[in-house]
């Protein structure tokens, strides 16, 4: 088996969670080549959650949204939960109005209320000194 | 929207040759157009209405025809979710050439009759066509990858849509959205 | 005709050369004391465009083209009326003030050719030829000026519409758009823009769409609300609908859409209940489980 080329999308490992996203300029090609990369490393990382920022993100057209839903169900078969997080105004309307429904893709506002939901917090205050009184 | 904005929008909209064209643009529909070629700078109103043409021949250029929709869809006046929804319907049609007609070309034309601002879309190629547009149309049709809403999507995310096709024929869609707001 | 024509015409162009300055000293005091000017243009300006337009009539004149034809027909000539009208139909002047901007340039021109002839013949045949002339100009500065109107028009429709639907902030991270009266399909449309864009900006986990004060919609308007509820839940929030009538309800019913999914509550007191309750678990779009630990959100 071949490896998956790499896209040059950044995948980072936050624990048990994967962090990456998708960018504007992406073509078809590395967009699938995104999608064989992501899924190997949800493997060999045992990742068990998977934050998608979209932010960047312009348009989503009927190819992206394909990407994205496929991602979704290949990460789950593979026991990861995915967020997409971050999608713009705009780009929900669009999708919408063309009739996509992004079905079974969980979504949340932005890459931090997305983590949150994969169980990472941001702390109130920096961590204290172990044995400290807790509420 | 602020008063400097207004004058340079309006600019526009008192091109020479708007009128003229607009009325033309009413009686005869883009499908009367001769080739594209011959257009540019054919007249005096060579400038009124822009209109710029794109190879869609490989993955790129599928990049390339977002950028400059987009750049048209600014030039227009389209707020940004007009400009998101137009760049999406071309998206969507420049890949149906590309992957269902084997490479084609987008034409991108200003329209300005009477004030009115909108943008035109020519998506034209020499594939296989399309046996039955009814059923293209219809959501979940698909003959390659996307998920089937590539020309029923674009239909719903412009004000006009015509499509021309026939087994064999290539297929030629034109798509116009208006700045109404 | 045409000999005295064309010879007509070189003493106009004569006079526009020679008398350039002094012709639009004329216009712009002509146009000063018949107060046909907004307070918005300056002398300096109104100059300025005096003397672009005197310079494109002369350019125009030195041609062949017909009289008639040659505002429509110059592209500088055609393009400085249009200008001008433009900055007149913005500035808020009167369509009267407007034509007789451009009119009033006749009396102008008319006075400067008094002072290179005094037959009175040829003086007839000059009114005759500027009148033509600027006529044309007259017409297509009307025209300019009502398409700028409707600009103007258009723009501020908008305007009116975004400030009718506000969007509201009625809790951490709740917002509400509380909509009265009838909704059409463009207002539905301003008020999911504004409502996502406020969604993004205020970090919202809930949107309320409150329309009590709604009487009835038609499908488009419906299919429209089901729309922004979609478009809300692809942002990563919640969308509550409250106080749906029941002609309304009606109408989505006909529709035909799975309400199963859409979260509605008769009040926008209910809603906003609902909403606090939601604002409690962790923000994810769809089908959310909850963790174990409530995120600390400050």
């Amino acid at each position: 088996m071949t490896p998956p080329r790499p896209t040059g999308v950044p995948i980072l490992r936050l624990g048990d969670v994967l962090v990456t996203g998708l960018l504007n300029e992406l073509d078809d090609t590395s967009a699938l080549a995104f999608t064989a990369e992501l899924t190997e490393r949800i493997v060999s990382d045992g990742a068990r959650g998977v934050l998608i920022d979209i932010s960047r993100l312009e348009i989503i057209d009927s190819f992206v949204a394909r990407t994205l839903t496929e991602l979704t169900t290949m990460a789950r078969l593979l026991g990861a939960r995915v967020i997409v997080a971050g999608m713009r105004p705009a780009v929900a309307i669009t999708l919408v109005e063309l009739g996509l429904r992004l079905t079974g893709v969980e979504t949340a506002l932005n890459a931090e209320q997305g983590l949150t939901a994969l169980g990472w917090q941001r702390m109130p205050h920096p961590p204290g000194p172990p044995g400290k009184a807790r509420p | 929207m602020m008063p400097g904005d207004a004058l340079t929008a309006g600019a526009q909209v008192g091109r020479p040759g708007v009128r003229a064209r607009g009325g033309a643009e009413a009686a005869a529909p883009s499908s009367a157009h001769a080739p594209v070629y011959g257009e540019a700078g054919a007249g005096p109103d060579a400038d009124a209405e822009r209109s710029s043409r794109y190879e869609v021949r490989c993955e790129e250029d599928l990049l390339t025809v977002r950028h400059a929709v987009r750049e048209a869809t600014v030039r227009a006046g389209f707020g940004i979710v007009d400009q998101t929804r137009v760049v999406t319907a071309a998206s969507e049609l420049a890949r149906n050439a590309y992957v269902h007609g084997g490479g084609g070309t987008l034409e991108v034309r200003l329209l300005a009759p009477g004030g009115r601002r909108g943008l035109r879309l020519t998506v034209r190629d020499e594939g296989p066509g399309i046996p039955d547009v009814e059923t293209a149309l219809q959501d979940g049709f698909t003959t390659g990858s996307g998920l089937g809403h590539g020309l029923g999507g674009a239909r719903r995310l412009m004000h006009d849509f015509q499509v021309r096709t026939a087994p064999g024929r290539g297929t030629t869609v034109v798509v116009t959205r208006w700045n109404d707001r | 005709m045409n000999t005295s024509e064309s010879s007509v015409r070189d003493r106009l162009c004569e006079a526009l050369r020679d008398r350039e300055e002094e012709i639009a000293d004329r216009w712009v005091r002509l146009q000063l004391e018949q107060a046909v000017l907004s307070t918005d243009m300056s002398e300096h300006e109104v100059r300025e465009e005096a003397d672009l337009l005197i310079s494109a009539l002369a350019a125009g004149l030195a041609s062949d083209v017909p009289v008639e034809r040659l505002v429509t027909s110059r592209n500088d000539l055609r393009r400085t009326v249009i200008e001008l009208s433009l900055r007149r139909a913005r500035a808020g002047a009167s369509p009267t003030a407007t034509s007789l901007a451009v009119l009033s340039l006749k009396e102008a021109l008319l006075t400067a050719v008094q002072y290179t002839t005094r037959d009175s013949a040829e003086l007839f045949s000059a009114a005759i030829l500027i009148n033509r002339l600027l006529d044309a100009a007259g017409v297509l500065s009307f025209e300019t000026y009502v398409e700028g109107r409707e600009e103007v028009i258009q723009r501020q429709s908008r305007q009116l519409l975004e400030v009718s639907t506000p969007v509201v902030r009625l809790w951490r991270h709740v917002l509400a758009v509380p909509l009265i009266g009838t909704l059409d399909t463009a207002r539905t449309q301003v008020v999911m823009e504004s409502l996502l864009q406020a969604i993004q900006d205020n970090e919202a986990q809930v949107a309320i769409i409150d329309i009590t004060g709604v009487p009835a919609v038609d499908t488009a308007v419906a299919q429209h609300l089901m729309h922004t509820v979609n478009a809300v839940r692809l942002m990563g929030a919640d969308c509550v609908i409250s106080g749906i009538r029941p002609p309304i309800a009606q109408t989505i019913a006909q529709l035909g859409i799975d309400l199963s999914t859409i979260l509605t509550r008769a009040t926008l007191a209910d809603a906003l209940a609902a909403a606090i309750r939601l604002t409690d678990q962790p923000a994810v779009g769809s089908g959310a489980s909850a963790s174990p630990d409530r995120p600390v959100t400050e």
